[in-house]
């Protein structure tokens, strides 16, 4: 090895701290685009895998009773590769010890083989034997909240009465990933399930025999989905069909993506921003190191060393130490990518798991880190190289510095000596006193952006369950209800007040960008559940016209006062046109509402409910629990408090995990900035300290001059890093936004005191680490360079 | 007299160091024949580093002429100053300037490693007394052994001139005569060209001639007939 390389280990050696910490920065962005982008695309090639595998449909329909003899002709539509028809029915269930009403989607499957569409995997036990009415396969989600195995059994109101069923066996499907029970905002294991039986049994329960209620559709790549939907609606029409849909409006499907669309979408912001942010204090901080090789390379300049040898040699410690970064990084991003990847596929319950090879990852962590490392390094060398060797090995001469003040103004009698050093220093360096600034800000900032989610998700829980939609409960029915209904609820054990609602499913349209949505009807003084605009006001509906979320209105572009046309999906089909009267602030999916008696007249029907909603007496929600239970006409109940711990349990905690680790890597950058900072401040001025330690300076007075320094320049850095938190947060926030749920941008106080907190105490932690190099300061050697 | 290793005319060297100019070298005409051993005299200030930088291509004249032989320095491309250090001179500063995470034997070798027909660096540490200490590294050597390794580290490429500035500057007397004789030494067996500045006139007994410099110029020029030994020496 050449003596050259040898120095560049022995400094590497020597300087291990420093360059550690630099490491630790490098390592911390390449760690968060590994982390992110790597598990995005895991979880995204395993649902391909598993909807490739398990053969999940494209196009799904619904009717009430159609005949078999349809299958055939749905299949001959163009484009259709494969139909699968079979029977699902929602219906309440009762689980033993389990006093809240459950509800189940039971599906049928083929008394021979497997369904052509929407396979299962099975988990555990065996399929239900053809014929056996009391056999049923479950979800291993809904088994598993309840602590079902195979063998265990629970009762279910099919057509209005009640049977008793046996689990013979648990099973995975690509089409019930995400399970979201009706009228719930959330995935609710305990209270929502799905039920399988056998075809046969089913058929006979809901006298469907060779009949169908539910198609799905496999499509040719290529074929136009809009096409085989519109085919299959006019097929279904005659047998009380609802529109059929694709994929993006399926609900496990749509969820998924959402949740791998917010995963992708934090990949895509916070990595770039936590890369660049690396790169540019790695940048700063090496460009620094460097500019402390003054003497070093005047040395080997007049040795004879040429300049490219020099530039080689420096290059050779940066790639060293970008190395040490992008090892360090993408250990650890492939450690935390690997335990997301592991957490949302829990969550999701796949079968399986593919984890994704991603070389360019590394690549593109590793050319940035490297680039930007570089080019700080060769910032400063060029300076360097440029000065003749004899000028190089001597300290630079003394910088010029100017009185802060007119002479005639004595500022040494407001501040101390070193107090005036210290000021002088920052005025005499603006560049590097302001890039020292921003270097830290940023570590605030990229803090501020992984802390904020917290304080968006408590502002969603809030607008959504506490302002918007205060019911206890909702109930929902099998099949439209008389408005009278809401009386008789009324009348249940526990309840303290009932309104009705119905829900219609349309396309809106503006343009030509259409939606499908659902439009909920609900009486004007209703209560329960308030309609809360953009300014956080309850919103009273007038008699006629359409309230819309805000998000819906910029999808469609339009605002209050203008019209948006809607097809209506259910019953007498027609299009007409609504005016907008509101824009509603939610935070999830997009929707519309009306007033109860406008949407009836709409749908020329006379005042119809499809659910209700219900504040309970907590004292009788057991008796109510049981009365509902006892109703066949009921299809399942959402519970307000249930959603909202579910929530918390789950989306919230996905994003607040990811935050959580951004938060760590954040904190680990910001400390690597602020020690290296403090660590070459003292380089730069050592001679000048241990100047003043030979003139009889305490080390605590040495000490002090140099973190009065580093102090000031922390503290000026806060509010420019709260505001460029605050924007890279706008940014996320925006980046984040989707149809299925967005969130408000609310940044705390706490949050910025948190940050800070950060910054602050790894300046504190760095300022004991120089504290213990200023103790060893070695004056006569710092004094014995010549002048 | 051999003939001429270094010829300069009127050579004049202008610094701005922060916000003073200074006039460093003011005029010089200088010849230096070959195998000569000259110590340059005077206070600080009076140009003396200025001329040996600028002999040693570390540093360009402001104005005048300067030759190495038949190659003019004043006329030559950083690279060209470089490739001309690398090839014909050694240096050995004041404090040393060892490369402190390098043992003595590296801190050669850094120089060996670039140069044509270079000794081995145990060799040239040899030369100045340091067989036994190849492996030390400059915080475990004295200041006359760090010294020493600096003059091997110059001499090692064998090269045409070796520029001393203070060598002695940092030491004690007795260590100081130690370094003295190492330059002899290495003058004596290699026939290279030495120059040696010094704030010491004790050590102008050693040199073929004494140029006695002030304010940029060289004031005085002392012949010896006899060279002193360095244990001659008194200070």
């Amino acid at each position: 090895m050449s003596a050259l390389d040898i120095k560049l280990f022995r400094d590497a050696r020597r300087l291990w701290a420093q360059v550690l910490a630099i490491a630790l920065v490098i390592g911390g962005g390449v760690a968060t685009l590994i982390l992110a982008v790597g598990s995005h695309r895991s979880l995204d090639e395993t649902r391909l895998a598993y909807y490739e595998r398990y053969a999940f449909a494209d196009v799904f329909a619904l009717a009430k009773r159609a005949p078999k003899a349809l299958v055939d002709q749905i299949a001959q539509i163009p484009g259709v590769t494969a139909v699968d028809a079979r029977i699902a029915r929602l219906a309440l269930v009762d689980v033993p010890g389990f006093s809240e009403p459950a509800s189940a989607q039971f599906v049928s499957l083929p008394d021979t083989g497997e369904p052509v569409l929407n396979r299962l995997y099975l988990r555990a036990g065996r399929l239900p034997e053809p014929g056996r009415a009391e056999e049923v396969v479950v979800n291993e989600s809904f088994a598993l909240a309840h602590g079902f195995a195979p063998g265990a059994g629970f009762s279910a109101i099919l057509n209005g009465k009640k049977r008793q069923l046996v689990i013979v066996g648990t099973a995975l499907s690509p089409e019930f990933i995400y399970t979201v029970g009706p009228g719930d905002l959330m995935p609710d294991d305990r209270r929502y399930g799905i039920v399988w039986m056998s075809e046969k049994a089913l058929a006979s329960v809901y006298d469907l025999d060779g009949a169908f209620s539910s198609v799905s559709v496999k499509l040719q790549r290529g074929a136009s989905e809009s096409e085989v939907i519109a085919r299959l609606d006019s097929l279904l029409d005659g047998y009380g069909g609802q529109a059929a849909h694709g994929r993006k409006d399926q609900t496990s499907h749509a969820w998924l993506e959402h949740e791998l669309d917010m995963l992708n979408n934090m990949s895509r912001t916070l990595p770039p921003i936590f890369l660049l942010v690396s790169a540019f204090l790695v940048n700063l901080t090496l460009s620094r190191l460097v500019a402390l090789e003054r003497e070093q390379i005047g040395l080997l300049k007049a040795l004879g060393y040429r300049d490219s040898g020099i530039v080689v040699h420096y290059l050779k410690f940066v790639a060293l130490i970008v190395l040490i970064g992008i090892a360090i990084g993408s250990v650890v991003g492939t450690l935390l990518g690997l335990r997301v990847t592991a957490l949302f596929s829990d969550f999701f319950h796949f079968p399986f798991l593919l984890f994704a090879r991603s070389p360019d990852l590394y690549a593109i962590a590793g050319a940035l880190s490297a680039a930007a490392a570089g080019i700080g390094a060769i910032r400063v060398l060029r300076e360097v190289i440029k000065l003749p060797p004899a000028v190089a090995m001597q300290p630079p001469a003394p910088a010029s510095f100017h009185r802060l003040v007119p002479a005639a103004v004595s500022l040494d009698r407001i501040v101390s000596q070193p107090t005036l050093m210290m000021l002088r220093n920052i005025s005499r360096h603006p560049a590097r006193a302001a890039f020292t600034v921003l270097g830290m800000a940023l570590a605030t900032a990229i803090l501020v952006v992984s802390l904020f989610t917290r304080d968006t998700m408590e502002q969603l829980i809030e607008v959504t369950y506490f302002l918007a939609d205060r019911q206890d409960a909702t109930i929902g029915f099998v099949e439209k209800r008389a408005e009278n209904v809401v009386t008789q609820v009324a009348r249940l054990p526990g309840v303290l007040a009932a309104e009705p609602f119905r829900e219609v499913a349309v396309r809106i349209r503006s343009g030509n960008v259409e939606r499908r949505i659902t439009i909920s009807g609900r009486r004007p003084e209703s209560d329960l559940r308030r309609i809360i605009d953009v300014d956080l006001r309850p919103v009273v509906l007038p008699a006629t016209g359409l309230a819309i979320s805000s998000m819906l209105g910029q999808i469609l572009g339009v605002g209050v006062g203008d019209s948006v046309e809607v097809d209506v999906l259910e019953g007498a089909r027609r299009t007409i046109s609504l005016p907008v009267i509101a824009l509603v602030e939610d935070y999830f999916g997009i929707r519309g509402m009306m007033d109860l008696e406008a949407l009836a007249r709409l749908m020329r029907e006379g005042p119809v409910v499809i659910s209700v909603n219900l504040s309970l007496d907590d004292m009788h929600r057991d008796q109510f629990y049981a009365a509902v239970k006892a109703m066949p006409t009921v299809s399942g109940m959402a519970l307000q408090r249930t959603s909202l711990a579910n929530f918390r349990k789950t989306v919230a905690l996905l994003i607040t995990t990811m935050a959580s680790i951004y938060t760590g890597l954040a904190t680990v950058i910001a400390f690597g900035v602020v020690y290296n900072n403090a660590r070459i401040s003292l380089s730069e001025r050592a001679r000048e300290l241990a100047s003043l330690r030979v003139l009889g300076f305490t080390r605590g007075e040495v000490l002090r001059i140099l973190l009065l320094e580093l102090a000031i320049l922390t503290l000026i850095a806060q509010p420019p890093g709260w505001v460029m938190g605050y924007g890279l947060a706008w940014i996320m926030k925006t980046n984040l936004a989707g149809e299925l749920m967005r969130v408000r941008l609310v940044v705390e106080h706490s949050t910025y005191v948190t940050a800070s907190a950060v910054v602050l105490l790894a300046a504190i932690a760095s300022a004991f680490m120089v504290r213990e190099r200023i103790n060893q300061l070695d004056l006569v050697a710092v004094l014995k360079t010549r002048d | 007299m051999t003939e001429a290793i270094f010829t300069a005319t009127a050579l004049t060297k202008t610094y701005v160091s922060g916000e003073v100019q200074v006039q460093a070298l003011n005029n010089v005409d200088l010849e230096i024949a070959e195998k000569e051993v000259v110590v340059l005299l005077g206070p600080s200030g009076s140009g003396k580093t200025t001329l040996l930088n600028i002999m040693g291509g570390l540093d360009h004249p402001t104005s005048g002429r300067l030759f190495f032989k038949d190659l003019e320095l004043t006329g030559l491309s950083d690279r060209d100053l470089t490739d001309y250090r690398r090839r014909h001179i050694g240096f050995v500063f004041q404090f040393y300037n060892l490369v402190p995470s390098l043992t003595a034997y590296e801190n050669v070798a850094l120089v060996t490693e670039i140069s044509e027909r270079p000794m081995r660096p145990d060799e040239a540490l040899e030369l100045v007394g340091l067989g036994a200490r190849l492996h030390h590294f400059p915080a475990q050597l004295s200041g006359g052994e760090q010294q020493r390794v600096a003059i091997a580290r110059a001499i090692a490429k064998r090269p045409a001139v070796l520029l001393c500035d203070e060598p002695t500057g940092a030491l004690d007397s007795k260590t100081g005569i130690k370094v003295i004789e190492a330059l002899l030494g290495v003058n004596r067996q290699l026939g290279t060209t030495t120059l040696i500045i010094t704030h010491n006139a004790s050590i102008r007994d050693v040199a073929d001639r004494v140029l006695f410099f002030a304010d940029g110029k060289i004031s005085r020029i002392q012949r010896n007939e006899t060279r002193h030994e360095a244990a001659q020496l008194v200070w």
